[in-house]
């Protein structure tokens, strides 16, 4: 080849791999960043009165007096827009039948309305749900509420060659000449008085249990399910892997049916996750009978299984690649084989044997398929250690996929969906780095 | 003491001993005495079946599969190879020395302390009495008595290798088999090795298998020359430098081949 077409082919060859590069960090940046802004948003937002009565009446946090004088302060800005109903009533109590027809609809759409905005009105009856007891804890919300009392929805199908569009009609309209036509405008201006918006950091977003399907409070559940699942996994794919790497490196003879294992442990390893969670439901639940229904020790063993391949190809490779010559001289100084493993094998093959752990760990802690049938609930109170034999559990990676698609308000709890995926993903990320330390460390105090 | 030959009682003797890897023999039929507190080298070409003859003394021809004997190998009077041999406590008495130095990815204290803490129950004190007195013996004491707890790898080849005598001395063996232990050191830290090899001289029995044949002439007193598997020539080794028996021998170490 002649040496200008060599130069144009190498340029060529690093152009394209700076290129690979960049669209890779690129389209890192524009997940993680959404992810981490939009994340970070279920802990700092600007929170509501109605956020501050939350805290306090069922967690008793906050300076009691001061929120209880906010509220009230909160109450007598709202009271102008309830006394307006009050009278509407009235009127329509006064008003003839026709009257009373033309404005029944559309009162009710209000008073629904100004419900979900500011909970329940003054007076009436407390309400089942939660989240029917409380107002928009969340400005951001709470807007997006006002936006529902001030324009009332439509539907314009008139046109059937296209999809229906959507129209925002004022209610103003509807109700002018009426006690409520003062409300809409009320409601534009005065907002902040009636839910005092204020900047809050929710740091018990990490560590509260959650109320009312996440309409309220935290995710501890979720996290406390993850650790649990993710250590019990560990917990039994550690001690088996390790066991089964070091028998195919130090004690097994190399046969024919040892490759054929060797190979069924990697074909293992790509079997896809939620296979293995129909197995775990099949074999751990339902044959085995480890726990009566979903449990975590059932989602730990058929995480463990799936982690295993993983952690015994990685042990096996850090063994494979410590120094014949360590081997030897351990034996020749009348060390026995198993000797030789726990004293000198292993200690020089744990950088390796912890990568390969940690791999496992992260990708644990991240799967859904596997803990669906065996052990994830969306919904549940934190579990006590010694529950987790026979309770399921939530757990980060199963309510990030029930919050997302299962849940009956998706809209509604979208700030905690987000808040469990950024903290999932710290918590794999600060997984690695802690393993990435240990295995530096480690193998700096191998080498000199 | 035999009479007739004038030797020291051998400590180690083949009798048509013989070591096959699956159907390759790689030593045919050996037979010799390894006189006990001598220095005794090996040396042959490369492939001669000199490491493998050593390697059969601590059996560490065991680690490789398909790896058989015939014959015996006794070791003061005791076959090596009957069943009843057991294997850790045999390669506690003899130590070894390697072609690479090898020492283990610890600080120089546990290397030198693997051994003693392996096989007895030694109190701290006990134990860094018996590593200083094993990296006195190999020479070392004086270069690492100040970095005992640093990493061995830290240290130079020669260092490594001496700690690696140090090492298999702590044990306290009767033989030391040493399988080229110069080949992978630049000269000085070959000469330092070889002086120890003199001071060890007496006090352990030797056996050095090496491919230097002027290494050899200097710190051995008997030499056995190995071509193909075959035992050539043993003998004492001025003799077997100066007026060697065998035709092949001669043109061994006259470098006409190998």
């Amino acid at each position: 080849m002649r040496l200008q077409t060599r130069k144009i082919l190498d340029r060529a060859f690093s152009g394209s791999g700076v290129l690979a590069i960049a669209l890779m960090a690129s389209a890192l940046v524009i997940l993680l960043v959404p992810m981490f802004v939009r994340g970070a948003g279920a802990i700092f937002f600007t929170g509501t009165v109605e956020h501050r009565r939350v805290m306090l009446e069922k967690f008793e946090r906050g300076d009691r007096p001061a929120v209880e004088a906010e509220i009230a302060a909160a109450q007598e800005a709202r009271a102008p827009v309830y006394r307006m109903l009050a009278d509407f009533d009235r009127r329509l109590d006064e008003g003839d039948a026709a009257y009373r027809a033309r404005y029944a609809k559309p009162v009710k759409e209000l008073k629904k309305a100004l419900r979900e905005l500011f909970g329940p009105a003054p007076g009436s009856i407390r309400p089942m749900l939660m989240r029917d007891q409380y107002g928009q804890t969340r400005w951001d919300r709470a807007r997006v509420k006002r936006e529902r009392v001030i324009y009332r929805e439509e539907w314009d199908y008139s046109n059937p060659a296209k999809a229906g569009i959507r129209l925002l009609k004022p209610r103003v309209l509807d109700f002018a000449g009426t006690p409520v036509e003062g409300l809409f405008g009320d409601l534009e201006h005065n907002l902040e008085k009636m839910l005092l918006p204020r900047k809050t950091a929710y740091w018990q977003f990490l560590t509260d249990e959650s109320y009312d399907s996440h309409f309220f409070g935290g995710i501890w559940p979720e996290l406390l399910g993850t650790f649990y699942l993710t250590v019990g996994a560990l917990l039994l794919a550690i001690p088996m892997g390790l066991i089964a790497a070091i028998y195919l490196t130090e004690y097994a003879v190399e046969s024919r049916l040892l490759q054929v294992l060797r190979t069924c442990i990697s074909t293992l390893s790509g079997v896809p996750s939620i296979v293995f969670g129909l197995f775990g439901l099949a074999f751990f639940i339902n044959t085995l009978h480890v726990s009566r229904s979903k449990s975590v020790l059932a989602g730990s063993m058929t995480l463990a299984l799936m982690i295993l391949p993983t952690v015994i190809r990685a042990s096996e490779e850090a063994i494979r690649a410590v120094p014949r010559t360590y081997k030897e001289a351990a034996m020749s100084l009348g060390a026995g084989r198993w000797h030789t493993v726990l004293s000198i094998i292993l200690p020089a093959a744990l950088p390796g044997i912890l990568t390969g752990i940690v791999i496992s760990m992260g990708r644990a802690a991240g799967e859904t398929a596997p803990i669906i049938f065996t052990a994830a609930v969306s919904v549940g109170k934190p579990l006590a250690f010694w529950q987790t034999w026979t309770q399921p559990t939530p757990a980060l990676s199963w309510n990030i996929y029930n919050l997302a698609t299962e849940h009956e308000a998706v809209d509604e709890v979208r700030h905690v969906q987000y808040g469990l995926v950024l903290v999932l993903v710290v918590l794999v990320l600060l997984l690695n780095l802690a393993a990435i330390l240990l295995r530096a460390r480690i193998a700096r105090r191998m080498r000199t | 003491m035999s009479e007739a030959t004038g030797r020291p009682a051998p400590h180690v003797e083949a009798s048509a001993f013989s070591v096959y890897y699956r159907r390759n023999q790689a030593v045919k039929a050996v037979s010799l005495g390894i006189p006990a507190g001598a220095v005794t080298a090996i040396i042959g070409p490369s492939g001669c079946g000199k490491s493998t003859l050593l390697r059969a003394i601590n059996r560490m021809n065991d680690l490789v599969p398909g790896c058989r004997t015939e014959g015996k190998l006794l070791f003061g009077g005791q076959d090596l190879y009957s069943p009843d041999v057991d294997v850790v406590a045999l390669r506690r008495r003899v130590g070894m020395v390697f072609q690479k130095p090898n020492p283990f990815p610890k600080s120089v204290f546990d290397n030198v302390a693997y051994g003693p803490r392996l096989h007895g129950r030694l109190n701290a004190g006990e134990l860094a009495e018996v590593v200083e007195r094993s990296l006195v013996a190999a020479a070392l004491w004086e270069e690492v008595k100040d970095r005992l707890n640093d990493n061995a790898l830290g240290l130079s080849g020669g260092q490594q290798q001496r700690l690696c005598m140090a090492r298999a001395l702590a044990v306290n063996p009767e033989i030391l088999l040493m399988d080229e232990p110069t080949s992978a050191l630049d000269p000085r830290a070959t000469l330092r090795i070889e002086d120890l090899i003199d001071e060890l001289r007496g006090r352990y029995t030797i056996i050095i298998v090496t491919h230097n044949m002027q290494q050899a002439a200097r710190v051995s007193g008997f030499t056995a020359f190995m071509y193909e598997g075959v035992l050539i020539e043993f003998g004492v080794t001025r003799d077997l430098f100066t007026k060697p028996k065998e035709k092949q021998t001669e043109d061994y170490i006259t470098g006409r081949f190998g």
